[in-house]
């Protein structure tokens, strides 16, 4: 069975040939309006991708320690004393496996889906560009293609990032990951369309996409530090081999450990026993010198720096506090995107990456409360935002920062297993609701241009309250049940499950989120706790808005049920939802989630099931649901009423402004920052350097003594000399084309002399 | 003197040369039943016997990695990592040269069998001199890969300037013979016998050498007939008249192969010789490499066409080369020095190749189309075609991320370590680095042709021709990006004295 580990490079090179074939091909592939090749191709790359993953997971299942499958030796330098050795070597392990299956098969499925959305997608941006029939057909094919192999380039790179065997690849598939997200979330970079405040949606699109790539930015060079720091530290950037050493110099000298690798220290294993022993109770001093230049930190202090600075790469990646403004935004890029990248997939790297740095938490305790608090934080911050919104994917995408606000607390708790298993299962359920919203959006377009190809103008007469249609605004949706009946109850499932009502896979994940929280810190579990009612309100706010009452426009009254291709993803998706719990069912010990990952995760815990804490978040979400079926769907918002939440006044402003953290970082970073580029422009670059040091002292001087130089001395003496050099050039280049005359002779001449030359100078070393 | 055994003389260690060599024979004889329209099928056949040589060249290199050298036709020859790399080296080119013949042959009505067995021949000689451990072997093999590239140069027959540039290569590549075996008659006299390995041991002074001077010069008449080859200043006049007027294919190739055959003869040549003759031929190569590479450049900045600009810049890359092949008397440098020259021969190949590729493709069928004017506006018409002629040209300059960078990269790391105490080393390590800025010149030109000036920029890229372009072009950047398993093998390419 271990041979099977062979294969696994396949997983990469799949979707990796799927954006080959269709950047290359995709474009010929559609020979008609109707064509989805380049969907299917994605599709069944990306399926195969699962396939690989499925196979890893059952060879793991024979030999859980794994394997690393060596593919390249990227980067190779030095010797003795200095090596660097970065190999792309692909890590199966547990934790891997677990997100390989993950990325490959919600992936799988929001391919699928994607075949269908995108084509209604891209008609409908033609239509509204005006454009028709062969242009129309040249501009789906262009923008179909296009979209499938970002698509896959996108699933090729996450794969990278969660196989990498060390910090370096696994940094390479992190900014993969990074770009294919700015890709795709200014896809539409192009809309000419604007919004109601007159600005081109395409630019905001773009600006969107370039604010997510900015301000991950900021959380890479925390990254990049952190893997600086660690190669200095411990003179590799192999996971196992950072792990061995650095819990090595717990004990000894940092020299001692730095030839050390991981392949040493298994088969002794008293190092995890001692590790253990020492692991209870208080945390050691960890006072090993590290020499980092001139200075030599103790190894506790430099593993809090690392983690730390890991903690901000994880903040920009997984949307957290301080770094989670862009997240919101990136609901820019069509809805597949959202669902995969921006909720399923790539937001979930950082939880990964500390979940995969757990020895180095597991030595830093301040970091690890950092982590939590930071977490919690979020969870509680979006949440509340999420509260206030009324965009339909603006909701599902602060419910997303505040959930991975969830996994983060608990990583930073080293509940690594509950973190990895909400990460499982909202991967589940948010990507169900994403593509529920997004068959909701595809219905409410659909119902729009119905509304308005008969010439009906019903919107009219209703009123003062004219918005423009917004095919994602929840004030214009309503009673969309009776139109969507799949959609509405795969949403409902979707809703539930977030909202963590038994026994559905958000109650288990997140119970045990909480648990963990309960047991290590307090602050942390209230925070949690409470972000966890505004989850249950949010979604029973969503849900009565969206499907329950009446129509409140004539878009929503013509909305309709999306096709097949898009609606089993949902139903596949919604039954995951339904039991992805069993993957860690804490009843009867037996945890099989927990007892997979322990073989990877070193510091893993199993937490055993509290009633007392379940039962307090089942009622708390309960109330919830209970609350805004009482504020929303007893009785239900009417055309043009206003959201009774708008009652509360400033509360609610404060928070459908997001806290005004936008604004904040606009005062504290953009502004300044653009006044300060403003002044080095105008006032320092322009004024001063070119017009003051440029035109007055250089441009004024130099012509007051080129006047000077120009007349006796450059016509005089210069011109004479130059002109002497050009004519000696000339007539240089006039002899040496003569020289390769085209002569047999002459070629045969310059061979001998070249003899002649050899042998004179052999006459001079020997002779003389 | 032992009779030669069946043990000694180990074909099988010989085993892809005589497959190809053979294979060709054939192959002249089958041509014969083959119809005129039906040429393509000898191209396949040739290209099948590449391969069959290939797979054979595979067994060796695993039998190597276990084994390590050997010695056939009782050392007369050697398998050593160094002959493995440029083997493979000179298959790949073979086939990419049949690649680019495939449709230029017929569109340019010369399209005859006996181009493909002429690229066989020549190529079986190219793999004979990388073995070659005896002034007689080293002679065999030069001219077996000589005389089909004369022939192959004025294949376009009835077009005057191809008869004109066969005529010119096959007097001047007599004329050099010449002084080769001179070369040889005269270090056998002074060191009583051919072998490589014989020789230094005369030179050294532990052999019962006669005259160890007179071998000395007779290094120097080798030195002469190499030199030609690889066309070195000042025996490279040839060099322009004929890749300008040989058919394109027929250039590119020869521009490769060729010039890493006779590398191939000058590293062992000389390699092995180093530990006595350092301080002699040290100083000789490091002023021709000096010299190869300033006329090279310099002169290839006037040149409006662009196969006579490309076999400048030929003539320039054997000059960086040669700076390896300097760097290499120190014997701490050696390896370093041999690895990085025989990793550049293989970076030069590809990039070299692609770029006669895209030359074909623009080349019309009266053989015009090839200045550097025609490729003004090729950006627009054909974005692909441009895109790897840039990166072509970037490697050609050594600009990442290119195969050409890492190469250069390379050569120039061995030359400053060997320039440790050396002057002379240190100036043509400066005069390298220099030239190659000043060949930024005249290679940036096409991009800045393609991408800025407005042209009709037409260019006919047929099957074959594409499928050599995307292999070029993909090894250029694959090489220039993840360079390090190739590195590796160039780093078995190691020499050795005899097996």
């Amino acid at each position: 069975m271990d041979g099977l580990f062979s294969i696994v490079p396949l997983i990469i090179l799949a979707p990796f040939t799927g954006v080959l074939i269709n950047v290359f091909f995709g474009r010929k592939l559609m020979p008609r309006r109707d064509s989805v090749a380049p969907g299917v191709i994605a599709s069944s790359m990306a399926g195969f991708s699962f396939l690989i993953a499925v196979l890893m997971f059952f060879a793991l299942l024979a030999n859980p320690a794994g394997a690393e499958v060596p593919v390249l030796t990227w980067i190779n330098v030095g010797d003795g004393d200095f090596t660097l050795h970065i190999p792309w070597t692909l890590k199966v392990d547990t934790l891997s496996s677990v997100m390989m299956l993950v990325v490959t098969g919600v992936g799988t499925l929001i391919h699928i889906y994607a075949i269908g959305y995108m084509h209604g997608d891209i008609d409908e941006k033609a239509a509204s560009r005006g454009l028709e029939g062969e242009e129309a057909l040249d501009f789906k094919r262009r923008r179909y293609a296009r979209f499938f192999a970002f698509f896959n380039l996108f699933l090729g790179s996450m794969l990278v990032l969660v196989t990498a065997n060390n910090y370096l690849m696994m940094f390479v598939g992190w900014e993969l990951v990074g770009l294919c997200s700015y890709l795709l979330i200014g896809f539409w970079f192009d809309s000419p369309e604007k919004n109601e405040a007159g600005q081109i949606i395409g630019v905001l699109n773009s600006s969107a996409g370039r604010k997510a790539f900015v301000v991950n930015r900021v959380g890479d060079f925390g990254m990049l530090l952190a893997i600086m720091l660690i190669f200095w530290s411990f003179g590799t950037l192999e996971f196992d081999d950072v792990f061995a050493r650095a819990e090595c110099m717990i004990e000894a000298p940092q020299a001692e450990c730095l030839t050390l690798s991981a392949a040493e220290l298994a088969p002794q294993g008293e190092g995890e026993a001692a590790a253990e022993e020492h692991g209870e109770g208080e945390a050691r001093a960890l006072t090993t010198p590290i020499a980092l230049g001139p200075f030599a930190p103790t190894l506790g202090v430099v593993v809090t720096a690392i983690t730390l600075l890991l903690l901000l790469g994880a903040t920009g990646k997984s949307a957290q506090i301080p770094l989670f403004v862009w997240l919101p935004d990136a609901m820019a890029g069509p809805t597949p995107v959202s669902a995969l990248i921006h909720a399923a997939t790539m937001v979930t790297a950082g939880i990964y990456m500390i979940t995969r740095s757990n020895v180095l938490y597991a030595m830093a305790p301040v970091s690890g409360m950092v982590v939590a608090v930071i977490g919690g934080a979020t969870a509680f911050v979006a949440a509340s935002i999420a509260v206030a919104q009324f965009d339909i994917k603006r909701v599902l995408a602060y419910s997303t920062i505040s959930q991975l606000g969830f996994m983060i607390a608990a990583v930073g708790l080293g509940g690594y297993i509950a973190g990895i298993f909400h990460l499982a299962t909202h991967a589940f359920f948010k990507a169900l609701l994403f593509l529920g919203s997004g068959s909701v959006i595809h219905g409410m377009e659909h119902g729009h241009h119905h509304a308005h190809g008969q010439g009906e103008h019903h919107d009219a007469p209703h009123g003062e309250d004219e918005r423009p249609f917004d095919p994602q605004d929840m004030r214009q949706m309503g009673g969309l049940r009776k139109h969507m009946p799949v959609t509405t109850w795969v949403y409902i499932i979707g809703a539930l499950a977030l909202a963590g009502i038994p026994p559905l896979a958000g109650f288990w994940s997140k119970d045990e989120i909480l648990l963990d929280a309960s047991l290590n810190s307090t602050l942390v579990y209230i925070l949690l706790t409470v972000a966890a009612f505004f989850t249950a309100f949010y979604m029973g706010r969503q849900v009565f808005m969206v499907f329950y009452g009446s129509e409140r426009t004539e878009a929503a009254r013509h909305a309709q049920e999306s096709p097949p291709v898009m609606t089993i993803p949902l139903i596949v998706l919604a039954g995951l939802s339904v039991v992805g719990g069993l993957i860690n069912l804490p009843v009867g010990g037996l945890h099989p989630l927990g007892r997979w990952l322990e073989e990877s995760v070193a510091n893993a815990h199993i937490a055993s099931f509290n009633i007392l804490v379940a039962t307090i978040s089942t009622v708390l979400a309960l109330v919830a649901i209970g609350l805004s079926y009482l504020l929303y769907g007893r009785k239900p918002l009417e055309e043009g009423e206003a959201d009774p939440l708008y009652s509360t006044g400033p509360v609610f402003t404060f928070l459908n402004r997001k806290w005004y953290w936008d604004e904040l970082y606009a005062a504290i970073f953009v502004r300044p920052y653009n006044r300060l580029g403003d002044f080095l422009a105008n006032a320092v670059d322009w004024q001063f350097w070119h017009d003051f040091v440029h035109d007055r002292i250089i441009a004024d001087a130099f012509q007051g003594w080129a006047a000077i130089l120009s007349r006796p001395i450059d016509l005089g003496i210069v011109d004479g000399a130059v002109n002497g050099v050009a004519q000696l050039v000339e007539s240089t280049s006039r002899s040496l084309r003569r020289v390769q005359t085209g002569y047999v002779r002459n070629y045969a001449l310059a061979v001998l002399m070249g003899v002649v030359a050899i042998l004179a100078y052999l006459a001079i070393r020997f002779l003389v | 003197m032992n009779l030669p055994t069946l043990e000694s003389i180990n074909l099988a260690a010989s085993l892809p040369v005589l497959i190809l060599a053979g294979w060709a024979c054939l192959l002249t004889a089958i041509d014969l039943f083959i119809s005129p329209e039906r040429k393509h099928w000898t191209a396949w056949l040739a290209v099948l016997g590449l391969l069959a040589s290939g797979v054979a060249l595979g067994f060796e290199a695993v039998a190597y990695s276990q084994r390590g050298a050997v010695s056939a036709f009782g050392d007369m020859a050697v398998v050593d990592g160094f002959a493995l790399f440029l083997q493979g080296v000179f298959l790949l080119s073979a086939f990419l040269g049949i690649l680019l013949a495939l449709n230029y042959l017929p569109r340019h009505n010369i399209e005859r069998g006996e181009y493909y067995t002429l690229l066989l021949f020549t190529t079986s000689g190219m793999m004979l001199m990388a073995m070659a451990a005896d002034l007689i072997v080293v002679f065999l093999a030069l001219e077996l890969l000589s005389l089909p590239l004369y022939v192959l140069s004025g294949f376009a027959h009835p077009r005057l300037d191809s008869e004109e540039a066969a005529m010119k290569y096959f007097l001047l590549g007599a004329f050099a013979s010449g002084f080769l075996v001179y070369g040889i008659a005269l270090t056998y006299g002074g060191a009583g016998t051919t072998l490589l390995s014989g020789v230094v041991e005369a030179l050294v002074g532990g052999g019962p050498a006669p005259n160890p001077v007179l071998a000395i010069v007779g290094m120097g008449l080798i030195l002469v007939g190499l030199g030609f080859k690889v066309a070195a200043v000042p025996f490279h006049m040839w060099t322009p008249d004929v890749y300008q007027g040989a058919p394109t294919p027929v250039t590119a190739f020869m521009s490769v192969g060729a010039k890493a055959g006779g590398f191939a003869a000058l590293l062992r040549v000389f390699l092995i010789a180093f530990p006595a003759t350092g301080d002699t031929w040290g100083v000789v190569i490091a002023i021709i490499a000096a010299l190869t590479m300033i006329l090279g450049n310099v002169v290839a900045i006037s040149q409006s066409n662009v196969k006579r600009m490309l076999a400048y810049s030929s003539i320039a890359h054997a000059g960086y080369v040669l700076v390896a092949v300097a760097a290499a008397r120190y014997p701490e440098v050696e390896p370093l020095a041999v690895s990085a020259a025989v990793f550049y021969l293989l970076t030069y190949a590809v990039t070299n190749l692609g770029a006669f590729a895209i030359v074909i493709a623009l080349e019309r069928d009266d053989g015009t189309g090839v200045e550097v004017e025609d490729f003004a506006g090729l950006a627009k018409t054909r974005p692909w075609l441009a895109i790897a002629m840039t990166l072509f040209m970037l490697s050609l300059t050594g600009i990442p991320p290119s195969a050409g960078m890492v190469g250069k990269f390379f050569v120039f790391q061995a030359a400053v370590q060997a320039s440790v105490g050396d002057p002379l080393i240190l100036t043509v390590t400066i005069i390298g680095v220099l030239t190659s800025v000043i060949s930024a010149f005249y290679y940036l030109r096409i991009p800045v042709m393609m991408y800025f000036r407005d042209g009709e920029g037409q260019a006919n890229v047929q099957p074959a021709l594409g499928v050599a372009l995307a292999l070029t072009a993909l090894a250029t950047f694959l090489l220039g990006v993840v360079p390090a398993p190739f590195l590796q093998m160039a780093r078995h390419a190691l020499l050795t004295l005899a097996g």
